[in-house]
């Protein structure tokens, strides 16, 4: 259920990191603390924040959704609002609504293999799947990360793939186009990495987050090793301006991108899916 | 087709001011069409204003005019730029404001939502039809919209059902129009003496009873049937039938998008008067106060370039693209969406489209069935 629908609540940031030259993640606390303790999440679920006098963008929330308060969102600095947001300091208030959106099907991939596979940032939302899967991880099989970024620079949370690659049954497997000289993943595309990808299709969930044309090549790479469409799962972006259904924005095709998604089945979508236009 | 005209009366020409008087006495303000800058709008009455009388209007594609006739009808017309969207979803509207403390906290504080009691004179057929799709957009959803909702509360319709639809209108092929079935509190049928009012609600019927009206002749009631079948009789355009939705997504990559492209100036005026369109943005009103900003909407169009804005990507930088998302939302995502076409044939956005493009025959090149 979705708190401060129409009007935000008042949030602290109480913690800034800065992950690399262009992405800060904020730990923030809603002020009203009533407000706080019912405050819910699903991973990939996100919220609509608000920086003071220049308005909203939708951000996914990256901390643990079983310990929502305080919250964790990754933002990139990548233009007007989120330029604003990642100099935010301690102290600073923004503002919040949500959560909104449908998220990951974790609990329908009890008992599967999970792919997680992202591009550029897009592991902030996928970030609490693998929280998920690894507080639980009795329940599911195999675990693979597959992980893509631009340069080598922009792959943050290091220690934390490192974490996760000695967790049992868990492969993790980076790629950057380009590599600095410590680079000790692979270089190129991170459909390279389907290669040494441990992959059982025959029972394994996927979920996707990233740039959509990395998202084409990977769902055709699992298409191909007989995925079924039912079991690929994608985040999508579209604008958005309510978060509600309303303002029309993240319309894709008849979904609302905001209030269906931002997680759907790509069975559901692939008759629009990478169409020009949508 | 015959309306039940049961508890029907005749409220002569000269006595529609006990119209006006009664709702007014119901604390209704009125608002009622007036023509302004050469279009037909809905203006708020000031006590003792009169109807405008002998209106006609011609239009076509690209083309709007107004002429007077010495009719003493005050409807016998088709429509304005405006249905009722300007009444229950307002061009721009604030939604909340925000205050920063001197402690640096953010006090938000939502809109007033409350309206004022407004009844509109001489509401449409299609006008109708298109508010019912904004109510199951902005009220049937779990989140239902706190200020169209009350803005939706605060009116009373008085309906009129169409004697003079446009070349434009097509709304007996959409199944809106011309009469009104329902959705109205008093609904009129104009003859040149006066009116043939009947009631639709609870409402709109208490309201009649407080005029001292009598009852129709049969004479008049057949004058209004027989004019209410010329008017659905009289229309020449028409959408293909039935649902578009499939025919319109296996022609994504139709070579006429690209042709209606290379006229489409991509202006969005005609989502400005579509009475279905319900796209808005929303932006930070800065005010002189640094600590203070309002937070408002303002209507949006699918063929602004900011609309499918993502950073770096423009998901519709051509104008083929938004003309193509425009209609197939239109008259195809729409029946998924709300269970019908978003188009009630009202013709707004042929008229006031300056090149004149017509979405009956840019749907019909596209899924067949050009007439
Ligand atoms: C469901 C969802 C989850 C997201 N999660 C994250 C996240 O965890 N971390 C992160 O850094 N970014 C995330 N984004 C992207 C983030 O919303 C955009 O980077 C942000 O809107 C850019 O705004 P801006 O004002 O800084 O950029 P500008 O380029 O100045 O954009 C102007 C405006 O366009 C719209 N806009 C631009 N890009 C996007 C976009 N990608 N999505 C939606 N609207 C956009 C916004 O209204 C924005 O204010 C997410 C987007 C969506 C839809
Ligand atoms: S699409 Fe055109 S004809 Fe149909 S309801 Fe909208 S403005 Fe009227
Ligand atoms: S179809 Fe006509 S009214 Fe609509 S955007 Fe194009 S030029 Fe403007
Ligand atoms: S963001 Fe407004 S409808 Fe989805």
């Amino acid at each position: 259920m979705s708190l401060a629908l129409h009007g935000p609540a008042a949030a602290e940031i109480i913690a800034c990191k800065q992950e690399s030259a262009s992405i800060v993640s904020l730990t923030l606390r809603l002020s009203d603390r009533a407000l706080a303790d019912r405050f819910e999440f699903q991973p990939g679920q996100f919220n609509m924040l608000y920086l003071y006098g220049a308005g909203e963008i939708p951000v996914s929330i990256s901390s643990d959704p079983s310990s929502p308060d305080p919250l964790v969102h990754t933002i990139r600095d990548v233009g007007r609002i989120s330029h604003g947001l990642v100099r935010l300091r301690p102290g600073d208030r923004i503002g919040l609504r949500g959560p909104f959106g449908r998220g990951w099907p974790v609990e329908d991939a009890c008992r599967r293999d999970v792919i997680v596979i992202t591009g550029g940032l897009g592991c902030a939302p996928v970030i609490p799947v693998i929280d998920y899967v690894i507080q639980r991880r009795r329940d599911y099989g195999r675990l693979i990360i597959m992980q893509g970024v631009k340069h080598s620079d922009d792959l943050i949370w290091r220690a934390r793939y490192d974490a996760w690659a000695e967790q049992p049954d868990t492969q993790v497997l980076l790629a950057a186009d380009v590599g600095d000289r410590q680079w000790n993943g692979t270089v190129g595309p991170v459909t390279g990495l389907f290669k040494q990808a441990q992959l059982r299709t025959g029972n394994s969930m996927a979920f996707l987050c990233g740039p959509e044309p990395m998202i084409r090549a990977c769902v055709q790479q699992l298409l191909e090793k007989g995925l079924p469409p039912d079991r690929i799962w994608i985040s999508m972006e579209r604008n958005m301006q309510c978060a509600l259904g309303q303002c029309g924005h993240c319309q894709f095709g008849a979904r609302f991108v905001c209030r269906d998604g931002p997680v759907f089945c790509y069975a559901d979508i692939r008759h629009l899916f990478g169409r020009k236009g949508f | 087709m015959e309306a039940p005209r049961s508890a029907s009366r005749f409220l002569p020409r000269k006595a529609f001011d006990t119209l006006l008087s009664a709702l007014r006495d119901g604390g209704y303000d009125c608002a009622a069409p007036v023509v302004r800058d050469g279009a037909v709008v809905y203006t708020r009455l000031q006590a003792h204003d009169l109807l405008p009388s002998g209106i006609s209007i011609q239009q076509a594609p690209g083309h709007y005019r107004v002429e007077f006739t010495d009719s003493p009808r005050n409807f016998s017309w088709a429509n304005g730029p405006q249905a009722l969207k300007p009444f229950v979803f307002t061009a721009s509207e604030p939604l909340w404001s925000v205050r920063r403390d001197p402690d640096g906290e953010l006090r938000f504080t939502e809109a007033d939502t409350s309206q004022d009691p407004v009844a509109i004179i001489g509401v449409r057929s299609c006008d109708l039809a298109a508010l019912a799709l904004q109510d199951r957009h902005f009220l049937g959803g779990d989140c239902v919209d706190p200020h169209y909702q009350a803005r939706r509360a605060s009116l009373f319709l008085v309906a009129v059902n169409c004697s003079h639809p446009s070349d434009t209108c097509f709304c007996v092929s959409t199944g809106d129009g011309p009469t009104a079935s329902d959705g109205y509190d008093l609904l009129l049928d104009e003859l040149d003496d006066g009116f043939v009012i009947q009631a639709g609600s609870s409402a709109g019927q208490n309201l009649l009873e407080r005029l001292p009206l009598a009852s129709p002749t049969g004479k008049q009631l057949q004058d209004i049937t027989r004019q209410n079948l010329h008017a659905a009789e009289c229309q020449a355009r028409r959408l293909p039938p039935g649902n578009l939705e499939p025919a319109l997504f296996a022609n994504l990559d139709h070579p006429h998008w690209q042709t209606v492209a290379e006229r489409c100036l991509s202006c969005g005026n005609c989502t400005s008067v579509c009475p279905t369109c319900f796209c808005y943005r929303e932006l930070d009103r800065g005010s002189l106060d640094p600590d203070r900003s309002e937070h408002v909407r303002e209507w949006d169009s699918c063929f602004t370039q900011g609309h499918s804005y993502i950073h770096g990507v423009t998901i519709r930088a051509g104008t083929d693209l938004r003309y193509r998302q425009w209609l197939t939302h239109k008259l195809g995502s729409w029946h998924s969406q709300y269970g019908r076409s978003g188009c009630v044939g009202c013709g707004r956005c042929i008229s006031w489209c300056p090149v004149g493009i017509d979405l009956t025959e840019e749907v019909a090149m596209i899924v067949g069935g050009a007439s």
